[in-house]
């Protein structure tokens, strides 16, 4: 395969999970005929390929998968489509002749340091994980402080236990798949502890990794400090007041071997940063049109590098439209220019793409800032729609048709969520 | 019989042997820990000190100018990092000023060369991102930093290829004094030599008990260092010392010689000799101090933090000499500048050791020289390709944030790495954004194939610093019913 690589491609995806996947498949189906997915690890499928439990494809497949399933349907496809992948290859740069082309530089052990040129690039690099050091938990720093999803890695691929008594900070979903996981695997989880009053996981999450087993959520409460020399041997936990400061009256001490860490994911933009891409200070990814075009022209964004989704499924489906996107412009199809912002509102932290064009049918993901029970959607004065409810934890997605946009005149378009006053007064 | 046992690996104990290893003897380093330079070492400042703070009627003093000319030399011997960028005790009024003055006079006595003191305006027109408050400096050109774990690799290292012998995970637990030298006790083994050289540190008083002295005691005194993210590399220039109190030179900004900015440390004395623990109290210290001098530097920019302690003894100066027990020489107390001082403290202690009758004949074949690593990340496109033809190892990343490849931790083993931390510390391998989360398993894999250890028992940075545990020891139902 490594030898096949050259010549100049229409696409080449940077990111052989299920982003990149997606993105490779989309740009064959809209016609890109060279199509390449570069991935650093020596196999592609990204995380899905430590994800062995089920839940993937509920919505895209309308069938419960796990992980390695899941990604294999994509490599499956991405065989049958004539995807060229190069593995253990990485992008070290990413540079732009006068003509537009792009030349990635591609960093593998058998051919060295070498360059592929391109007409468009989707970059998927994915996200990683927040780590101890940005949250500053005093204490010692022994062994056993690690990521939920490094303990995934450890436990699934490797088949090695990262501790024996565990405990978890933070509600990530990683956390609460690992928290079951671990219990399956004769560990004894002590606990979540999660410093907000909600959890950061999904709720299907919350009854089938920690209810089920019987497994305590600690909600408003932090891990205040760190004990152990060489190894963890325990934790101060303290419950928080609503400006998130530890009340160490009531704090009290788990003995543990173990602490994951489950604080949340950072999309992966060093390269897009060396290439100059704008990033959105909130979402921590570039800021994309409504093409998922980054400031840079013909350089795309899908997947977890241009917001954290909470589920594959919606990965995929934004991934298969970049790579369309990325396919269009390699042909030359030029859409028009986008001319309306789309702005964060009341109780909106954030919304993509950040500009929309009235010419098509455009995907709207949006997180909330705090959870609501029931609200609405404001849309400008375009569209308002009643919500059940809204969680950070939960990404929302709806679509706005053309023809709503045609109606309006401005160049800024805002989306609230706000109190539905009804259900206010239902209770 | 060895003819000196070096009880430490410290920078001191490394140094020593370094200097050693010069002569025809018979020299072995016993470190309790898994490798050298996992003490105070590794979270030290890395300051090397152009001299001046210190009083030229004490000991460390004295060494300390020394100590500081003799660093060119070693950094072209061994290629660990070293550069002068100087430093800068900064005035915050005009009543701090004649502090400076007396700081250059002192430093004027010691020899200390380039001393200037800079008005406001050329205090910000060279380091613009300091407090427009700040009033003067002290500038002091020969001033530098280092990474002081890779010193201590480096040191033993060549100490190694010139004859020494190295020991970890050897605490000193037992000495007898026998046939005209001593043995050592470990839990391991026993080790004879003529003559001891205590460098141990925060231990060192504790190891002089051993053959029976309670002259010294060392009081540890904590350290709270904070890593900024690299986005404020290029913030200062120099190193940005406050004026001086009484035990310490206060709360500093030191650019790193890798570039990130760190800022610390705090001086907290603690009855427990293993307590690097950081705290709220420690960080609030660091940054309430140091935004009167650098006011854009918030807690918000760490990225990382560590805390180390200094052995400090209760004379407040090091102590270094021969004792009431013939043969056993003690290098305790080095605390602040004794990185700075390390290298005049070996001489210092050869000579010591030849006023012993220690015959000193040096080798004709010592060999002064260690390559410094090949830092991939740091090279030119043409030289990386050039690595990769000469190595295909070299394409292969492993560290995707500081960009390590695996013929560099290949190296980091090969050259005496046998923890995770050893790797982070010879590579730059986790010491990035992630701090290891997707480069911790590959590591451990090296090293287990590299050292022919099963994977389980790689350990961040040995003792009972374990990683992960066998699925199987926690399926046995005894394991299970003990809980």
């Amino acid at each position: 395969m490594l030898n096949r690589i050259g010549g100049k491609y229409d696409v080449i995806v940077v990111g052989g999970g299920p982003g990149g996947m997606g993105a490779a498949l989309g740009a064959r189906d809209s016609g890109a005929e060279r199509v390449l997915i570069l991935d650093r690890e020596p196999e592609a499928g990204g995380i899905l390929l430590q994800c062995i439990h089920s839940g993937f494809g509920l919505h895209y497949f309308k069938e419960e998968l796990t992980g390695p399933e899941y990604a294999e349907r994509f490599l499956e496809k991405a065989i049958q489509y004539d995807v060229d992948l190069a593995t253990n290859s990485y992008v070290s740069g990413i540079a732009i002749d006068s003509n537009g082309t792009k030349q990635v530089r591609i960093m593998n052990e058998q051919r060295g340091l070498f360059t592929v040129d391109t007409k468009s690039v989707v970059l998927s690099m994915g996200c990683r994980e927040r780590t101890r050091g940005s949250i500053r938990i005093p204490g010692t720093r022994p062994s056993g402080v690690l990521t939920a999803g490094l303990a995934q890695k450890l436990v699934n691929l490797e088949g090695y236990l990262p501790g024996k008594r565990v405990a978890i900070l933070g509600s990530g979903d990683i956390g609460l798949i690992m928290a079951r996981r671990l219990t399956l695997e004769g560990c004894e989880v002590v606990g979540v502890f999660e410093i907000m009053p909600y959890s950061n996981g999904l709720t299907r999450n919350v009854v089938q990794c920690l209810d089920d087993f019987g497994i305590p959520l600690h909600l408003s409460t932090m891990v205040a400090y760190i004990y152990g020399r060489d190894r963890v041997e325990k934790i101060t936990v303290a419950p928080v007041d609503k400006d998130l400061k530890p009340d160490m009256r009531r704090a009290r001490d788990v003995t543990c071997d173990t602490l994951l860490l489950s604080i949340g994911l950072i999309p992966e933009n060093e390269l897009s940063q060396s290439l100059g891409i704008h990033l959105d200070v909130i979402t921590g990814g570039p800021r994309v049109s409504s093409t998922l075009e980054t400031s840079m022209r013909g350089v795309f964004a899908c997947g977890n590098v241009l917001h954290v989704h909470d589920l594959v499924d919606f990965v995929t489906q934004e991934s298969v439209l970049a790579g369309q996107f990325a396919a269009e412009w390699s042909r030359g199809i030029l859409r028009p220019m986008d001319n309306i912002r789309l702005v964060p509102g009341d109780n909106v932290h954030y919304c993509l793409p950040h500009t929309l064009s009235p010419e098509r049918e455009h995907t709207i993901y949006m997180r909330c800032k705090q959870a609501l029970k029931p609200c609405r959607i404001r849309v400008g004065n375009l569209i308002e729609k009643k919500l059940r409810f809204v969680v950070p934890a939960e990404m929302i997605m709806f679509k706005i048709k053309p023809d709503l946009l045609e109606k309006f005149h401005g160049d800024t378009l805002r989306i609230d969520l706000v109190p539905d006053a009804q259900g206010e007064t239902n209770g | 019989m060895y003819d000196v046992a070096i009880i430490g690996g410290g920078v001191i104990g490394c140094s020593i042997a370094r200097e050693l290893s010069r002569y025809r003897l018979s020299t072995a380093v016993v470190e309790q820990c898994a490798e050298v330079g996992f003490g105070t070492t590794k979270t030290n400042s890395g300051i090397i000190h152009a001299g001046h703070h210190s009083s030229p009627e004490t000991l460390k003093g004295k060494l300390v100018v020394r100590g500081n000319e003799l660093y060119d030399q070693l950094h072209s011997e061994l290629n660990f990092g070293f550069s002068r960028i100087g430093e800068l005790v900064v005035a915050q009024d005009e009543m701090e000023i004649p502090v400076l003055e007396r700081l250059k006079r002192n430093g004027h006595k010691k020899g200390v060369p380039g001393l200037e003191i800079w008005d406001q305006n050329r205090l910000q027109r060279e380091e613009p991102n300091l407090s427009h408050r700040l009033v003067a400096a002290l500038y002091a050109p020969s001033a530098g930093v280092i990474n002081p774990y890779e010193f201590a690799f480096a040191l033993i290292e060549n100490a190694m290829e010139n004859g020494v012998e190295l020991m970890v995970q050897s605490p000193v637990i037992k000495i007898k004094a026998k046939d005209g030298g001593f043995v050592l006790n470990t839990p391991d083994r026993k080790i004879a030599a003529r003559i001891i050289v205590n460098c141990a540190g925060l231990f060192a008083d504790k190891i002089a008990q051993l053959v029976g002295l309670r002259d010294f005691a060392i009081q540890p005194r904590k350290g709270e260092e904070y890593m900024l993210d690299k986005r404020l590399q290029g913030l200062v220039r120099r190193l940005i010392f406050p004026v001086p109190r009484k035990h310490t030179k206060g709360i500093l900004i030191i650019p790193t010689f890798n570039g990130t900015i760190m800022v610390g440390p705090t001086a907290q004395e603690t009855a427990d000799r293993y307590d690097v623990s950081t705290t709220y109290e420690g960080s609030e210290q660091v940054f309430n101090s140091i935004k009167n001098i650098c006011p854009s530097i918030t807690a918000q920019d760490t990225i990382t933090e560590f805390a180390g302690l200094r052995a400090v003894s209760d004379t407040d100066d090091f102590i270094i000499g021969p004792t009431k027990v013939n043969g056993f020489i003690n290098v305790a107390g080095i605390q602040s500048p004794g990185l700075t001082a390390a290298p005049a403290i070996a001489e210092y202690v050869r000579d010591l050791l030849q006023d012993l009758g220690l015959v000193l004949e040096e080798k004709d074949d010592f060999k002064p020289y260690v390559p410094g690593p090949s830092r991939f990340a740091n090279l030119s496109l043409k030289e990386q390709e050039r690595l990769i033809a000469q190595n295909p190892l070299f394409g292969k990343v492993v560290c995707r944030c500081e960009l390590v490849t695996e013929a560099e931790i290949h190296s980091a083993i090969d050259h005496g790495a046998r923890t995770l931390d050893g790797i982070k510390f010879r590579s730059r391998a986790g010491m990035g954004r992630c701090q290891g989360g997707f480069c911790t398993t590959r590591c451990m894999h090296l090293l287990a194939e590299r050292l022919g250890r099963p994977f389980h028992e790689i350990t961040k940075r040995g003792g009972d610093s374990w990683m992960v545990t066998e699925m199987a020891a926690v399926r046995n139902p005894r394991a299970k019913r003990s809980k």
